[in-house]
């Protein structure tokens, strides 16, 4: 029976078919129809009016982070639609998988410089996994299930349906499939089995092995994998900024983080393993600073889904490409089970020299003012076993990256690849949809909060349990923390006047409280924990504050500047 | 820095989408690689279009190149050689005065020479036309130079590879059975 339905009806019954629970976005002109369709099944899909386009991308991505589904963002055309694109860029770097849908002029009007249309799917080209123009109604079941598909399969991210107001308003027999294959994309490539034999031979004959793992572990959903992998082989680990919660950050073979503002342990020992074995994880060049003194000495070997970035920043002596949920535990079960104790142990001296000269600092500091350290582990220490934690850009992700003690059910969420302010808080919104059975916290700097700070109104409206720790310290302070350290402390607009927080979020109805002395600290964050529904917590720390270690951007990781 | 630095042929074979030269070119622009030629065309396989690209590079940076262009969804297969890999071929046309060609007594050993074509005679201008490498085609240009050249134009290279091995068709039968797979 042919049962004819509008574009936009169709396009809510393809988001029903894929399972769609929650949609973030923003109403305009060419997207209504798609609105007012969605509408008469909101008992089925909820949406979620941001307070700006940006705010409903950031949401969404903290949303699929926290439930590992495919997030979803509805927006209209011209500014609506181009205001999507620091988060499509932000997903993009951190493979998060998306489908952001866009309205857009009639298709008579394409080009014409038309009321509110850009050239959405020209812009967005470079910071998507795929984007597509729909023209008629009939493409969009077609497109929907291929968007979906493309957004979650393989290295997930972000994809953009630019669809015209025409195809949402023609009539079209609606038939939904699921998309299973595409003849040009390979998500999975197939793993090499003389490759995996040889990974073995290495792991088995190495002396100073060191596994770097990253997120690549966790969208996998690898975490047991690389469990048996590690405990099996007895190898220390450590993890990116963006795999921090693949393992529990308690575990005695995980050595904490790499890169810029990492471990001094695993940093130095990335330069004197004699076998690196990277798992799901990309290079990136926060992580080798630079890359022609990056593990010489060693050899590599590179497991990741996505067979562009092997031997693209830093060459691997092997190179396997598949799902790490599939290559690891081929490799584990070829092992013979080993500890390598002097090894770990040699690691010991150096996790002391960073507990002297950097942890007992950050922890214990000898003055009145607080650090932004002591704050997030106190948070660490206080908060429960189900939690998602975001951090927001600059000192006050660094503090949090390393002082939260991450663990696959204590998932830590940052903005890695694009390192975009106001990611916070929005994301922490869709965590909080995302995963409803955590505690929610939200970890941000002054700066940042400034940039999405209106998405308080999106709290407000549905009652989001979202903590907002915000760590103020009056100035952009990471960018401070290099005038300081690299330009004689010139503070070229780094500093800044701030509003009354507690009364701004108090104009949203959301309690809010500030704390500046240590003695208060403890109960007042206490308190702000056991509140029911959201709560601020804003903490005056030391405005002068630093994160170290810290490696010079493009510097050898040896070259590690542990104190001023 | 230039002379490390060799003339690599790109083809891409990719699915008919909107937008997909814009997609192919941004990786080479992303990577600072300058595309000396480019030509798109519909491929032997229904549905499947071809880029054949020129561009200098050395081989670290072609080969990730191919591997970010690779990585587009639509994009079916991507691979690079060098001139020893493949034939090729350009074609050129030359408008030139007709009377100054009448002039000189050397036309005819130059057509044969280069085995070019006369495609259009009129009182005004002759149309020639050749095809063959990027020097042989400058060399006929040098060689008509002094005629006065009116118009010249070149197109981009097309090559085939040498090879005896299909990889497109395997590719493709390679996905087909995947598909098979997937929907049992
Ligand atoms: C959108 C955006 N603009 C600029 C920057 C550059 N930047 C990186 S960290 C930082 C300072 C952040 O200040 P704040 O939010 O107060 O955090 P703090 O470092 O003080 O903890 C800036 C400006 C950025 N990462 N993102
Ligand atoms: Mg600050």
């Amino acid at each position: 029976m042919e049962e004819l339905i509008t574009g936009a009806e169709a396009m809510a019954r393809a988001l029903k078919a894929e399972a769609v629970d929650t949609v973030f976005g923003y109403p305009g002109g060419y997207i209504m129809a798609v609105f007012d369709a969605l509408f008469a099944y909101k008992e089925e899909v909820t949406t979620i009016l941001t307070r700006h386009e940006q705010g409903a991308v950031h949401a969404a991505q903290g949303y699929a982070r926290a439930s590992g589904k495919v997030g979803v963002v509805l927006v209209t055309s011209g500014p609506g639609a181009s205001n999507i694109v620091t988060g499509a860029a932000d997903a993009m770097l951190d493979s998060t998988p998306l489908v952001i849908i866009a309205g857009q002029s009639g298709v008579d009007k394409l080009g014409s410089d038309s009321f509110q249309e850009t050239d959405l799917i020209g812009i967005t080209q470079p910071v998507t996994k795929w984007n597509y123009q729909i023209r008629t109604a009939a493409e969009i079941p077609w497109a929907i299930a291929r968007a979906f598909y493309i957004a979650r399969e393989g290295r997930p991210g972000p994809v953009v349906l630019d669809c015209s107001k025409d195809a949402q308003a023609e009539k079209v027999d609606f038939h939904y499939e699921k998309c299973t294959f595409i003849r040009s994309y390979q998500p999975y490539p197939s793993i090499n089995e003389t490759k995996i034999a040889q990974a073995a031979e290495w792991i088995n004959s190495a002396e100073r092995p060191l596994a770097i793992v990253g997120q690549g572990v966790q969208l996998g959903h690898a975490q047991e994998e690389l469990l048996q992998f590690i405990e099996k082989s007895g190898i220390p680990v450590a993890t990116t900024l963006m795999g921090r919660s693949v393992l529990p950050a308690s575990h005695p073979l995980n050595m904490g983080m790499v890169g810029m503002h990492g471990n001094v342990a695993p940093n130095r020992k990335t330069n004197e393993c004699d076998l690196l074995i990277a798992v799901g994880m990309r290079f990136a060049d926060r992580v080798t600073g630079d890359e022609k003194s990056y593990a010489r000495q060693a050899r590599i070997i590179h497991l990741d889904i996505d067979p562009s970035e092997l031997n693209k920043n830093i060459h691997a002596d092997l190179a396997i490409a598949g799902n790490v949920k599939y290559s690891l535990p081929a490799i584990t079960a070829l092992l013979e089970p080993s500890s390598h104790t002097q090894w770990v142990e040699s690691f010991r001296p150096l996790q002391q020299l960073e507990e002297e000269h950097v942890i007992s600092k950050d922890l214990h500091p000898q003055g009145d003012a607080m650090t932004m350290q002591e704050v997030v582990r106190l948070l660490s220490e206080l908060s429960g076993k189900n939690v998602v934690c975001v951090s927001d850009v600059g000192q006050n992700e660094m503090a949090t990256a390393r002082y939260f003690q991450a663990s696959p059910s204590r998932l830590y969420v940052a903005s890695g690849g694009l390192g975009t302010m106001g990611f916070c808080l929005p994301a922490a919104i869709g965590a909080a949809l995302g995963s409803p059975k955590a505690e929610i916290y939200s970890v941000c700097g002054d700066g940042g909060f400034q940039m999405t700070e209106q998405e308080l109104g999106t709290i407000m409206q549905y009652n989001l349990p979202v903590k907002i720790l915000l760590l103020n310290n009056n100035y952009l302070g990471m960018v401070r923390q290099l005038q300081e350290i690299f330009l004689e402390g010139r503070y070229a607009s780094t500093r800044m006047q701030n509003p009354d927080f507690v009364m701004l979020t108090s104009a949203y109805g959301i309690p809010a409280r500030r704390v500046d002395r240590r003695e208060e600290l403890q109960a007042a964050m206490k308190e702000w924990i056991a509140a029911e529904g959201p709560s601020l917590l804003e903490v005056q720390v030391e405005e002068k504050g630093l994160v170290f270690p810290m490696i010079p951007s493009g510097h050898p990781i040896s070259d590690m500047i542990l104190e001023k | 820095m230039d002379t490390e630095k060799t003339l690599y042929t790109v083809t891409v074979y990719s699915e008919n989408q909107v937008g997909l030269l814009n997609q192919v070119t941004i990786v080479f622009t992303r990577r600072q690689v300058n595309i000396e030629s480019l030509t798109v065309s519909r491929s032997a396989i229904p549905g499947v279009h071809k880029f054949t690209i020129t561009a200098y590079a050395d081989e670290d940076t072609i080969r990730k190149v191919v591997n970010q262009i690779e990585k587009r969804v639509d994009v079916l297969k991507a691979w690079y050689y060098t001139d020893d890999e493949i034939i090729f071929q350009e074609v050129a046309l030359y408008k030139v005065p007709t009377d100054s060609l009448l002039d000189t007594s050397t036309i005819e050993e130059m057509v044969r020479r280069f085995n070019a074509r006369i495609l259009e005679v009129n009182r005004t201008y002759t149309v020639i036309e050749m095809s063959g490498h990027q020097d042989e085609i400058q060399a006929l240009y040098e060689n008509l130079e002094p005629t006065g050249i009116l118009q010249f134009v070149r197109s981009g290279r097309i090559a085939i590879t040498k090879s005896t091995v299909e990889r497109l068709s395997d590719f493709l039968a390679e996905m087909e059975r995947r598909k098979i797979c997937i929907s049992r």
